[in-house]
């Protein structure tokens, strides 16, 4: 059976290109690059090349800018606490309520040391109250910190904006691009964004390299304190072969970016379209006008999401879901309740998230299985009889 | 995603019993909406008999809680109400060829779905005051409520206490930093303050240290019992007081335990009923040699015998 990989926001295939371009530094490019002689003097070059590569896909002003790190969690934790330790007179932090855990947990961790975190809330659409922030901002903040794009919904948030109030205000600001960079246009030496995040294997890189983006002049104090790399602002021998890796996937979705906003675009639309044309109750989450190009999370009502998954497995299709079950938690995806959705449907969201590679013909096969998995669930619901949600109220004790 | 046994998968793309049940003189809804799970079961039992002679459910839930409901239809089918009412979550669970730890609470529903059936039956209300936390304990399937309820029940203090107690953290110890939490929580509300396992294990040492008669350095043996200060009869007794003290629990699971022999530091136990080829059993034995070690004051080996040695 022919698989459909439609969970990109996860992961992504590496690109065959940019494999091909790494390997070499497995195995005759073995060199330190902080060694004096030819064989790390050959790697110094790559690393350069490919810090070049990242700042064209960012826009960044200057290459010493991208600090290399070992994943999105190491980046933003780096952000968050850098602004804490380079700034001890300011005590709170600016987040919102649907981050993703890299960002909640540590907040929640620094809560417990004494630290304020304001966490903005979001309406039904997953969209913030810019009032709100601006009002929160202060001589008090460290930092903000906001995600580009939610990984979930594919919602964006104006982050280019908010980096300009929170400039005036004085407070510095770092976004989670995770899942926006590769998908959207970047141009960081015109916006007022201090520090990105960003993850190589969301982009057709492998996993295990992440950069942090630092903007020349920005207050820093590293987490990882030893050798000299990366100038000191992130100590420990260089992923010499991811980073290059890192490179030339930055390379190539600059050249895909737009096919990312059209072809990739086209083909979830039709998706979205192709399913909620044939099944009732259900609907998609976010804002559908502003989200990422390549994602869309569809609640199905009345039923839960880790079934939909196993069932849609057997079919060969791989997706995600924003149920407990699936992270093994008591509670759905905090994304899906900021958003006051009911448990109802929030245990029934399913993400697909398309990429480069998808095709017309896999999209056209998700449309056609899902009317019978969804049917097939709500068969055995108890909230569903006779092609409708059950009149009288399903009302189990200890709800 | 999870490691699901091939029973749990096969009774979840082909569930046994699913629907409504015209005719149903028990009907038991169950389920925590938050945590993603509903169940509604329901019987049809001769009142003449009280034989369950047809049960059916409708789940709301996830892969497991699809299979647990399938797999509890099937169970309880053909058994008097009584009979039935004694089928425990393990059992549903086992029938299953297991569960993950995180997915037990899918077991434990078909078994409340069942009590609340029953009692709809038999005119009653049937109310549960069933709380649970967030999964803790990975190895051990050990959430933060019943963690909170036994720390505040027993007065506990430190990691090692709860693990004694509920097992949670007596396996790979990634969750011991939420255990501390949970401590410092009850403890500060207390006035207390939190001590960490290291602090008390030295304190411990010292103690006994202070206690501990050194044998004279020319004394060429000295004798286990020597060391821990107790005769042999007192050993035997001491164990034989652990294993009928942990034996409720496990009959509680449908298994037991019964004392073999002792030979040295090897302590021999047989484990009968459910605890026999249960996937839990050497879980089961950990905790018991944990108790057993306490007790004494001196390492032993708790082993398994699945036949009474031959003297």
């Amino acid at each position: 059976m022919d698989t459909i990989y439609l969970d990109n926001n996860a992961t992504t295939q590496v690109d065959p290109l940019v494999v091909q371009a790494m390997l070499p530094y497995f195995t005759e490019q073995f060199g330190n690059p902080s060694s004096l002689h030819q064989y790390g003097n050959r790697v110094g070059l790559a690393l350069k090349h490919a810090r070049q590569q990242i700042q064209t896909l960012l826009g960044a002003e200057h290459d010493t800018e991208i600090v290399f790190t070992s994943c999105g969690t190491e980046s933003d934790s780096t952000a968050i606490l850098s602004a804490l330790k380079a700034q001890p007179e300011r005590r709170e932090i600016i987040t919102t309520v649907v981050e993703h855990p890299a960002i909640l947990s540590l907040c929640e961790y620094l809560e417990k040391d004494g630290y304020t975190v304001h966490y903005l809330t979001v309406d039904g659409k997953g969209r913030l109250d810019l009032e709100h922030y601006q009002a929160l901002l202060s001589d008090q903040t460290a930092i903000v910190s906001v995600m580009w794009a939610n990984n979930e919904t594919g919602t964006f948030f104006p982050v280019l904006e908010m980096a300009e109030m929170a400039s005036q205000a004085g407070v510095m600001f770092h976004t989670d691009a995770v899942q926006a960079v590769g998908k959207v246009p970047i141009d960081l030496k015109n916006s007022k964004i201090d520090m990105l995040s960003l993850s190589g294997h969301k982009l057709h890189a492998p996993k295990g390299i992440g950069v942090l983006y630092l903007r020349r002049g920005t207050r820093f104090r590293p987490l990882l304190r030893g050798g000299h790399q990366e100038r000191g602002r992130r100590a420990g021998t260089e992923n010499s072969a991811s980073i290059v890796a890192l490179g030339k996937a930055a390379e190539l979705a600059l050249h895909s970016m737009k096919h990312e906003n059209t072809v990739v675009k086209v083909l979830r639309d039709r998706l979205e379209q192709g399913i909620l044309a044939q099944i009732q109750h259900a609907f998609v989450t976010g804002d559908p006008d502003n989200r990422l190009p390549n994602t869309c999370n569809i609640a199905f009502e009345y039923i839960e999401g880790e079934s939909i998954l196993l069932l849609l497995n057997k079919h060969g299709i791989a997706a995600s879901s924003g149920s407990a079950c699936t992270s093994g938690s008591l509670e759905p995806s905090h994304v899906m309740r900021a958003m006051g959705l009911p448990y109802t449907a929030a245990h029934g969201t399913v993400r697909f998230s398309l990429s480069r590679y998808t095709t017309e013909a896999e999209i056209d096969r998700v449309i056609e299985v899902m009317p019978g998995i969804i049917a097939q669930l709500r068969s055995l619901s108890p909230y569903w009889k006779n092609n409708a949600p059950v009149q009288e109220a399903f009302d189990p004790a200890y709800a | 995603m999870w490691n699901y046994s091939e029973k749990v998968q096969e009774h979840f793309f082909n569930p046994r019993n699913a629907g409504e049940l015209e005719g149903a003189n028990g009907i038991g809804d169950v389920g925590s909406l938050s945590c993603g799970d509903a169940l509604r079961l329901m019987i049809h039992v001769d009142p003449d008999t009280e034989v369950i002679l047809d049960a059916r459910f409708q789940t709301f839930g996830c892969g497991s809680a699809i299979a647990s409901s399938s797999a509890l239809t099937e169970i309880i089918k053909g058994k008097t109400l009584d009979e039935a009412l004694q089928v425990s979550n393990q059992e549903i669970a086992d029938f299953l060829d297991g569960l993950p730890p995180e997915k037990m609470h899918c077991s434990v529903m078909g078994r409340e779905a069942l009590q609340a059936a029953v009692a709809n039956y038999r005119g009653e209300v049937w109310s549960d005051d069933h709380e649970e936390g967030a999964l803790v304990c990975k190895c051990f399937a050990v959430d933060a409520v019943l963690i909170e309820e036994t720390i505040r029940a027993n007065n506990l203090t430190t990691v090692q206490d709860v693990s004694f107690y509920t097992k949670a953290g007596g396996g790979c110890s990634a969750c011991h930093e939420g255990i501390e939490d949970i401590l410092n929580k009850v403890l500060a509300e207390k006035g207390q303050a939190f001590q960490s396992n290291v602090a008390r294990v030295q304190a411990d040492a010292e103690q006994a240290l202070t206690q501990i008669e050194m044998p004279p350095l020319s004394t060429p043996q000295v004798t286990e019992a020597a060391v821990s200060g107790l005769s042999t009869l007192q050993r035997i007794r001491k164990i034989e007081a652990v294993i009928e003290a942990v034996r409720p629990q496990l009959q509680r699971d449908k298994g037991d335990i019964e004392l073999i022999d002792v030979v040295g530091k090897a302590v021999y136990v047989r484990l009968t009923g459910a605890c026999t080829g249960c996937q839990l059993a050497s879980v089961t034995l950990s905790g018991v040699q944990q108790q057993l070690i306490e007790s004494l004051g001196e390492f032993i080996h708790l082993l398994p015998v699945t036949k009474s040695p031959t003297a």
